[in-house]
């Protein structure tokens, strides 16, 4: 016969049903959570094992060739790399002056009504997709900016292309550098009106310098995506067969991406076998980690500007 | 807000009998010009597309969009890569909307601070930096080997519709997790102390209250994310989108069209702008036009939402 203080004791428990399904539910969501985990492990997996395989079985002085030709054994990084690099470059030259450009009129000038005409024009920039930027970079950028620029320029163009990722980027330079510009506390701005500072004055000394973080993570995402990128240099900078190392903007040159792309859509497949198709698990493991640090690099800016404020 | 004057400016202007401020209006002017070029480029890019794509629906119209691909510029349509798309975007909702909203509710309600939380937190913030064409390969070497091994290979090896949407659920699945935690974030903690003062269980308090605040933001979340996937290409070059002409041919079962060869739009536009001659650029063009309209007006449906249903604090 139970006392009545162990009777209340059991009814303060409650029902055990619901606590068993508490208990699924907390179990249920953590597996979904696991499920990110093993998918970054998928990843690294995927890539390490072929690109592993690819280093041992490959000529080390391939490495360093005239181009990139895998169906003929060539695997010269630097022509790949540079490809990237220079398109990053040009890239990252229109992104930061129209982004930066953006999100400071858009915190700093704009009226309520201004923004809310002008800010979709950056979020429906943001929502197209990279193969319509591709096409554009091919059939416009490059006929009516590039070749005007010079004669030498043939329909594919590095420079092209990096202008084309240039407009892909700006509005994630814009969004990123627009909320580090609007974390930059009100105070600090008054202050400096206070001591009798012009508008443009207080947006280079006072504003500007406050949110350098979060607008240095803005520069480094935006590399980041810029590197990343894969339709638009597919299609706009040529070389799908391959290329020879060139770091001239109006030669067509082939970055890390389209190598990639190349081989999987078989213009380089040499049937499947032989360390041809391996060179994409490479390039693909080379990518990852370059934008994995950028990334881990960014976030660390990102994490000081949240911390000061 | 427009230029502000301040006191000593005004004393200044006085003095000097200037009323307007050059070096101030240059400056907004340069920054207005920044804004007003990433305009401009919108205005150009929508105006050439859509010149280059009127040919096509002035002579095809509605035949377009319902035609099959085919190797003859005058008879190709995008019906089949919209549908294959539309499958994907399906797959994709299936497959990443419960982990990545179950993610977030775990990492937002369930997990404290601890070092196993904060890394899955790093994690996820990592994967959403991870190149599109990565998870190409991940969706290549796990997801179609995977499928083969269990016999819903196909022809391809595995690289079917099914892979597809396993590689762009992948793909989605960092910034689904990211826009729910924030719209969960959101509602104020004030809800749940609430909820639990009364006597329940965390869970109830979720299901209950803080999802049902949260929906609006969360629902806005995954429409983003599944516009984005709609517009993926590169994945899906590595995962076997056709990019050439082909057809299953009659009487090709359901098996037979989830593991077999599919289509998708944003890879028909790659292909298309591949050919040579003036026919399949047109062709391209007025594929992009079909595209943008998809992608423009969930984003704008998705916004739309937010602000009609958004609840403010």
């Amino acid at each position: 016969m139970t006392t009545k203080a162990e009777q209340a004791a059991v009814t303060l428990l409650g029902d055990p049903r619901r606590h068993r399904r508490e208990r699924n539910v907390r179990i249920t969501f953590f597996s979904a959570a696991a499920f990110s985990v093993i998918l970054s492990a998928l990843i690294v997996l995927s890539l390490a094992g072929e690109a592993w395989n690819f280093i041992w079985s490959v000529d080390l002085g391939s490495l360093w060739e005239i181009g990139w030709f895998p169906r003929r054994g060539l695997f010269d990084l630097k022509t790949i790399v540079g490809a990237t690099l220079l398109i990053s470059l040009v890239a990252m030259l229109i992104a930061t002056p129209l982004g930066l450009g953006a999100a400071i009129y858009l915190s700093e000038y704009a009226s309520p009504r201004m923004r809310r005409l002008l800010k979709p024009v950056l979020e429906i920039l943001a929502g197209i997709p990279s193969v319509v930027l591709g096409y554009f970079a091919l059939t416009w950028i490059n006929p009516n900016l590039v070749q005007r620029l010079s004669e030498n320029a043939g329909i594919f163009t590095m420079l092209g292309a990096g202008i084309g990722v240039g407009v892909l980027v700006t509005p994630l330079v814009a969004s990123v550098s627009e909320d580090a510009i609007r974390a930059v506390p009100l105070s600090l701005r008054e202050a400096s009106y206070g001591l009798g500072a012009n508008k443009s004055t207080t947006v280079r000394k006072v504003v500007f310098p406050a949110a350098i973080s979060g607008i240095v993570a803005s520069l480094i995402l935006g590399v980041s995506r810029a590197i990343g990128e894969t339709m638009v240099v597919a299609m706009a900078a040529g070389a799908v067969g391959g290329g020879l190392f060139s770091l001239d903007p109006l030669q067509p040159g082939i970055t890390m991406t389209a190598a990639m792309a190349s081989l999987a859509i078989g213009s380089d497949q040499v049937a499947g076998v032989g360390n041809a198709f391996q060179s994409l698990y490479f390039v693909g493991m080379l990518l990852f980690l370059m934008t994995l640090a950028l990334n881990i690099v960014s976030d660390r800016f990102v994490r000081r500007i949240q911390e000061k404020y | 807000m427009a230029v502000t004057t301040t006191t000593s400016d005004a004393v200044a202007m006085r003095l000097t009998g200037r009323k307007i401020k050059w070096g101030e209006l240059i400056f907004e002017g340069a920054l207005l010009l920044m804004l007003l070029m990433s305009l401009a480029v919108l205005v150009t890019l929508l105006a050439d597309t859509l010149t280059k794509a009127l040919p096509v629906f002035r002579d095809r119209g509605w035949d377009f969009v319902s035609a099959e691909l085919s190797s003859n510029p005058e008879t190709a349509g995008v019906g089949t890569s919209i549908l294959g798309s539309l499958a994907l975007t399906g797959l994709v909702a299936a497959i990443s909307f419960p982990i990545g909203i179950g993610t977030a509710i775990y990492l937002e309600e369930y997990a404290g601070n601890t070092r196993i939380s904060r890394a899955i937190r790093t994690n996820i913030r990592n994967l959403a930096g991870v190149p599109s064409i990565v998870y190409g390969i991940l969706g290549f070497a796990v997801f179609a080997s995977f499928l083969a091994a269990v016999g819903l290979g196909g022809d391809g090896n595995g690289k079917n519709i099914l892979a597809g949407g396993l590689t762009l659920a992948a793909l989605v699945l960092p910034i689904t997790i990211i826009t729910t935690s924030e719209a969960l974030r959101a509602v104020p903690y004030s809800i749940r102390e609430a909820g639990f003062g009364v006597g329940a269980t965390r869970w109830e308090v979720v299901r209950h209250h803080v999802l049902p605040s949260a929906l609006p933001g969360v629902l806005t979340g995954t429409v983003l994310a599944l516009s984005r996937a709609f517009g993926e290409t590169a994945p899906l070059l590595l995962v076997g989108a056709a990019t050439g002409f082909f057809t299953l041919g009659e009487g090709a079962s359901i098996v037979d069209k989830l593991v077999g060869k599919y289509g998708a739009l944003p890879v028909t536009i790659f292909s298309w702008s591949r050919q040579p001659g003036e026919d399949f650029r047109s062709l391209a063009a007025a594929a992009i036009i079909v595209l943008l309209v998809v992608i423009l007006l969930s984003n704008a449906a998705a916004i739309i939402l937010r602000n009609r249903y958004e609840r403010k604090w």
